[in-house]
């Protein structure tokens, strides 16, 4: 049988050889392990042998040509034989380039989740070693599965993790759960909001009108509020008519300067700023083992739409001037009702002012905005009779002002202190000018 | 004790231990022979023919060490040997197929293709490897004399080394060892001429040779001949006797001379020896031709019976070499096993805690 | 319930494990005659004689692979470095001999052997002699590792290595040989013996605010600090003795970090590589949603032993040390 010589791995690294020199001529008889030609390697040059006995038939390479590993060298014949008749189809058919011992296994590419890219990755390619015998359950408990840097942001952003649904692996909260989140709630109502246990009943005649998105925000963070915040409440009556001379006398001479007309709720705000700064316990958000007392007053002016109520925020209000602060106020209702609000006003409030007394509510007790510690409610201005410092019955200007607490952060006498704080301010208006 | 035990002037084939050999027996012999020179050529061929990984140490031109020796191995004697661990392997009896399976990496070698061409084990046959790092192993085999006499059985230890060995700390530290503690030990010192491409003179500094620096731990010494299957024999054998009835250790130094280079991928090899040393040894000393020509001389064997003990290991081998082809590589998940005993066996400190630690 | 120094617990293991199995032996130097150079081994070669309580010449690449051999054919080898620190002369009949023959051969081999001695530093006997390699060791599977920190574990687990058919390295500490503990009498046991299985960490402390994970004389580093937390700071530290290296116990860290949600871990290591890092690597890994800080480690200070005894002293985690870092993650 006709026999291929080809070119040997001669090193553990070599890959391709060189013919260098021909040790034996064409017609030649040749034993095993006589030395057949000098071959370069990637180390050095070096004989190469014959493993079969018989004659040489056929030199295939010119000396100095550069083969791959397995490639044919020469033909070898047995004594009589005849070679074959298409000596190069011999060849291409005993040629052998050599396949590496164990090649390793080809890196699938994998898309989908994470998990599943994890599982697909290393499930199909790498074995698993023995794993330890279980001995116990270990409780994960109801620990929010958050990437630190995701709760790092939902604190800045006053986002609820409990309430973001993730996305990341095995349902990691990650950095974009949290910024979807747009009034720092709920990333997912639907998935993160509690059942409801008390369903209506709608008949034929009844309209049925699916949530807005609006609509679910108010409904999930709410109802988380009322139903996971200890809620206390508070009110105080105050007087009214300093506030009202002071803003008459301020808009008159606005008029002849800047032109800016100054709410009654503008003075409010600036009052409730003044006093989370003077009694910073109230500007505060509860954080399962700890509360985080801002530094800034960052303040959500609640706003009501015809869609529903937005919640835009102030933010560093301590910074900022009643004139400021007015135009503010403006500047965020007017771009509300545009719907021209980006998401990131709506972030990062510490605390609440909720104003009904354009709407003739006297006084009313408001849900706290979560996770705020706080929101003011602020009554009607309006004539009631009064006993003033000479024990007469005259007409005085009153206001309710209320302030409802969450009482893991604030304890009454707090919120008692805060709201002594407004009084203060509202009663002596130029106080908050100073 | 510490002069050389020197040769009788005898012909080796007329020692006892090898007067008393059957014409089976010898035959036998020369099979083992054979069937060693075949595997080793075999192997280059698919080695040189990219089937195999990493080293290839071969045996050819030694043969007559191996098989000399491990021919007086009885029930209660052990071997360890180095990297060039193929001759060993075939003398006690290992599977020539398992053997070259080995050499192709795949799940039906030796070692389950763990271990490759360096290490090859069968400690059913008494056989401990099959070590790659240079002397590594002679503490090891001065540990199985040492757990021998420490059962209380009667046997001995021998533990194969190269030249090129005995400089290393291990070695030394073992023949004190043995030395000390009288164990039942036998060092050989297979000495073909050079440590990979250093000649014996340009690495070792030496009395009159390697094996004298026995005499520094008190210790027995003989040089023998190893292209005389007979001499080895006969040296070994006394050695043996000696170290299972006295508990003495002795240093055998038995010249040899492999024709191959260090390994297959020593590219020097006609660099620090000429080629027509190589040719000379192959014509004038060659282990198996010396044998064969007792055999033909007393008779065991005529030129045909001799041809056809070779061809049949030439047939072996290949048959070997398509065993191996055709066997399956190893699964990946075999990667942990034959880590931990304790692991494999499944048994309860076997699964308490975590024993790898894979991410 | 009776006092036993760490030392004293050990030779009550040897004694019982030589009389229990008369495979197993004692070797090394100054073992027998001498009775151990830290006396670990006292009286034993009195009572069990030359055969059973071996001293060797200082040849540890020698006896070491001697011990190994002999274990291939059945023997059960205790072998004594005098310190851990001359692993360097043995390592490669440690690694590669005990460590990889059993692989090598397809599983047709095992080393029931045991090489223990001291590994700490701490003693002012310079950078050659102050060595903990656990960490290096664990690096090679195939080889286990225990390091107790009592006279309990150190009882138990060294009966429970010399009963294990895979090589292991065992790690005592010359500070400890002296501290008492409380260990029972067999009788007092229900199974009529102290045997600890490897891989089993153990609790040393409960605590609900902080995990510190240690071994060795580390153990009584954190056991010292978690008081100090305690009593000055409020701070409520669990402290997990790993006991074991490899096998490593991870359901009792895990568990621990998720009920606390902050972790040290402190050895006595060099940080590089320690056995620290392989734990932080694997909590992250495995309770990245449970912490509430980075992991932490406290390790020897990263330079060779200092000789000078008040610096080398605080060379090692300190309870101070492990106090301060604990405050800035709590």
């Amino acid at each position: 049988m006709p026999k291929l010589i080809k070119m040997p791995k001669l090193s553990d690294t070599m890959t391709e050889g060189t013919l260098v020199k021909w040790l034996v001529k064409e017609g030649e008889s040749v034993d095993i392990g006589r030395s057949v030609a000098d071959i370069e390697t990637d180390k050095a040059t070096m004989e190469m042998q014959t493993f079969d006995a018989g004659i040489v038939h056929k030199l295939l390479l010119k000396e100095g040509s550069k083969v791959a590993l397995g490639a044919g060298v020469a033909v070898i014949l047995d004594k009589g034989e005849t070679a074959p008749a298409d000596l190069a189809a011999f060849v291409k058919a005993n040629e052998d380039v050599a396949p590496a011992p164990a090649a390793a296994p080809a890196t699938k590419s994998v898309s989908g989740s994470s998990d599943a890219r994890r599982a697909a990755s290393t499930g199909a390619i790498l074995p698993t070693a023995p794993a330890p015998r279980s001995r116990a359950v270990s409780s994960n408990g109801v620990r929010v599965k958050a990437s630190p840097l995701a709760r790092k942001i939902a604190v800045e952003l006053g986002v609820e993790l409990s309430r973001v649904t993730g996305s990341g692996p095995g349902g990691r909260i990650i950095r974009a759960d949290v910024e979807a989140a747009p009034t720092g709630g709920a990333g997912s109502p639907q998935a993160a909001r509690p059942s409801q246990t008390i369903r209506p009943v709608a008949g034929p005649d009844d309209q049925r009108i699916p949530l807005t998105g609006m609509r679910n925000i108010i409904a999930e963070r709410l109802f988380a509020s009322k139903t996971q915040i200890p809620h206390f409440y508070l009110q105080m009556e105050i007087d009214a008519a300093p506030l009202m001379s002071f803003r008459a006398n301020i808009n008159e001479q606005s008029q002849k300067t800047s032109g800016n007309k100054y709410t009654v709720n503008d003075f409010i705000i600036k009052a409730v700023v003044r006093a989370a700064t003077a009694v910073p316990a109230v500007n505060s958000s509860f954080d399962g083992d700890s509360i985080i007392q801002f530094k800034h007053v960052n303040l959500n002016v609640a706003i009501a739409l015809p869609e529903g109520l937005v919640t835009p925020v102030i933010k560093a209000a301590e910074t900022k001037t009643v004139m400021e602060i007015s135009q503010a106020v403006k500047d965020l209702a007017t771009r509300a009702k545009n719907k021209k609000l980006s998401p990131d006003e709506f972030t990062g409030g510490t605390i609440t002012v909720s104003n009904l007394g354009a709407s003739g509510i006297d006084h009313f007790a408001a849900i706290i905005n979560p996770p705020q510690a706080a929101i003011i409610s602020v009554g009607s201005i309006r004539q009631t009779p009064v006993v003033n410092d000479k024990k007469e019955i005259v007409v005085g200007q009153r206001m309710w002002l209320g302030l409802s607490g969450d009482h893991r952060v604030v304890d009454g006498a707090v919120g008692a202190q805060f709201l002594g704080e407004m009084k203060k301010l509202l009663e002596n208006p130029a106080l908050m000018l100073v | 004790m510490s002069a050389p035990i020197t040769s009788k002037p005898v012909k080796h084939a007329d020692a006892a231990i090898n007067k008393s050999l059957s014409v089976e027996k010898k035959r036998a012999l020369y099979r083992d022979l054979c069937r060693i020179r075949r595997f080793e050529q075999i192997s280059l061929k698919y080695y040189n023919a990219g089937k195999m990984g990493g080293f290839l140490h071969l045996y050819i031109g030694q043969e007559a060490v191996a098989v000399g020796c491990v021919s007086l191995m009885g029930e209660n004697d052990h071997i360890i040997t180095a990297y060039r661990d193929h001759g060993h392997a075939l003398a006690v009896g290992m599977d020539m197929n398992a053997c070259m399976a080995e050499l192709f990496g795949k799940r039906t070698g030796c070692s389950k293709g763990k271990g490759g061409s360096m290490h090859y084990f069968a400690p059913d046959k008494n056989y401990w490897g099959g070590h790659g790092i240079v002397a590594g192993q002679t503490p090891l085999g001065t540990g199985l004399a040492f757990g021998l006499k420490y059962k209380g059985l009667k046997g001995a230890a021998m533990a194969f080394l190269g030249d090129g060995a005995v400089n290393q700390g291990s070695f030394h530290e073992s023949l004190n060892l043995a030395a000390l503690f009288e164990l039942p030990i036998v060092f050989i010192i297979e000495n073909n001429g050079y440590s990979m491409g250093t000649s014996q003179k340009r690495s070792s500094a030496y009395p009159s040779c390697l094996a004298e620096r026995a005499v520094g731990y008190g210790m027995a010494w003989k040089q023998l001949n190893g292209e005389d299957l007979y001499e080895v024999r006969a040296g070994v054998h006394d050695a043996l006797e000696r170290a299972r009835n006295e508990h003495k250790p002795m240093l055998l130094e038995i010249s040899t001379y492999r024709y191959q280079g260090h390994s297959v991928a020593d590219a020097n090899k006609f660099k620090y020896r000429t080629k027509e040393e190589v040719e000379r040894y192959e014509r004038e000393h060659d282990p198996v031709g010396i044998f064969k020509a007792h055999l033909l001389r007393d008779g065991t064997l005529d030129e045909a019976a001799a041809t056809a003990i070779d061809q049949a290991a030439i047939t072996e081998a290949e048959a070997a070499a398509q065993f191996a082809t055709q066997s399956a590589f190893p699964e990946p998940a075999e990667i942990f096993d034959d880590v931990y005993w304790e692991v494999d066996q499944k048994t309860e400190s076997g699964q308490t805690g975590r024993h790898f630690f894979n991410d | 319930m009776r006092r036993l120094s760490y030392r004293q617990a050990l030779r009550e293991a040897f004694d019982e494990e030589l009389a229990r199995d008369p495979m197993v032996m004692l070797m090394g130097e100054e073992v027998a005659q001498y009775n151990g150079a830290y006396k670990v081994t006292e009286g034993l070669w009195t009572k069990w004689g030359d055969k059973r309580v071996m001293d060797t010449p200082i040849s540890e690449a020698g006896f070491i692979g001697m011990g190994v051999g002999a274990s291939m054919l059945g023997v059960r080898p205790v072998m004594e470095l005098m310190f851990w620190s001359f692993y360097t002369v043995a390592w490669d009949q440690i690694i590669n001999n005990a460590g990889m023959v059993r692989y090598m051969s397809g599983g047709l081999i095992n080393c029931p052997i045991v090489i223990r001695g001291p590994a700490n530093s701490g003693t002012n006997v310079g950078a050659t002699h102050s060595h903990t390699p656990e960490s290096v060791i664990a690096q090679f599977p195939g080889m286990k590792c225990v390091v107790p920190a009592t006279a309990y574990d150190a009882k138990g687990l060294m009966k429970a290595a010399i009963r294990d058919n895979d090589p292991v390295m065992f790690m005592e500490n010359t500070l400890l040989y002296g501290e008492e503990w409380d260990v029972p009498d067999n009788s007092e046991l229900p199974g009529g013996e102290l045997v600890i299985p490897l891989g089993v960490a153990d609790i040393k402390r409960e605590g609900s605010d902080l995990t510190l994970v240690c071994h060795g004389r580390a153990v009584l580093t954190c056991l010292k600090a978690a008081e100090i937390l305690q009593n000055e700071h409020g701070i409520s530290a669990e402290v997990v003795d790993l006991r074991s290296i490899r096998p490593l116990d991870e359901e009792t860290i895990f568990n621990s970090v998720r009920k606390t949600h902050r972790l040290i871990c402190v050895d006595e290591n060099k940080p590089f590589g320690s056995i620290g890092s392989q734990i932080a690597a694997m909590v992250q890994q495995h309770c990245f949603d449970d912490l509430d800080a980075p992991v932490l480690r406290v390790n020897s200070l990263d330079a060779p032993a200092f000789y000078s005894p008040p610096i080398e002293k605080i060379q090692n985690p300190t309870p101070e040390v492990v106090v301060a870092r604990a405050l800035e993650i709590c």
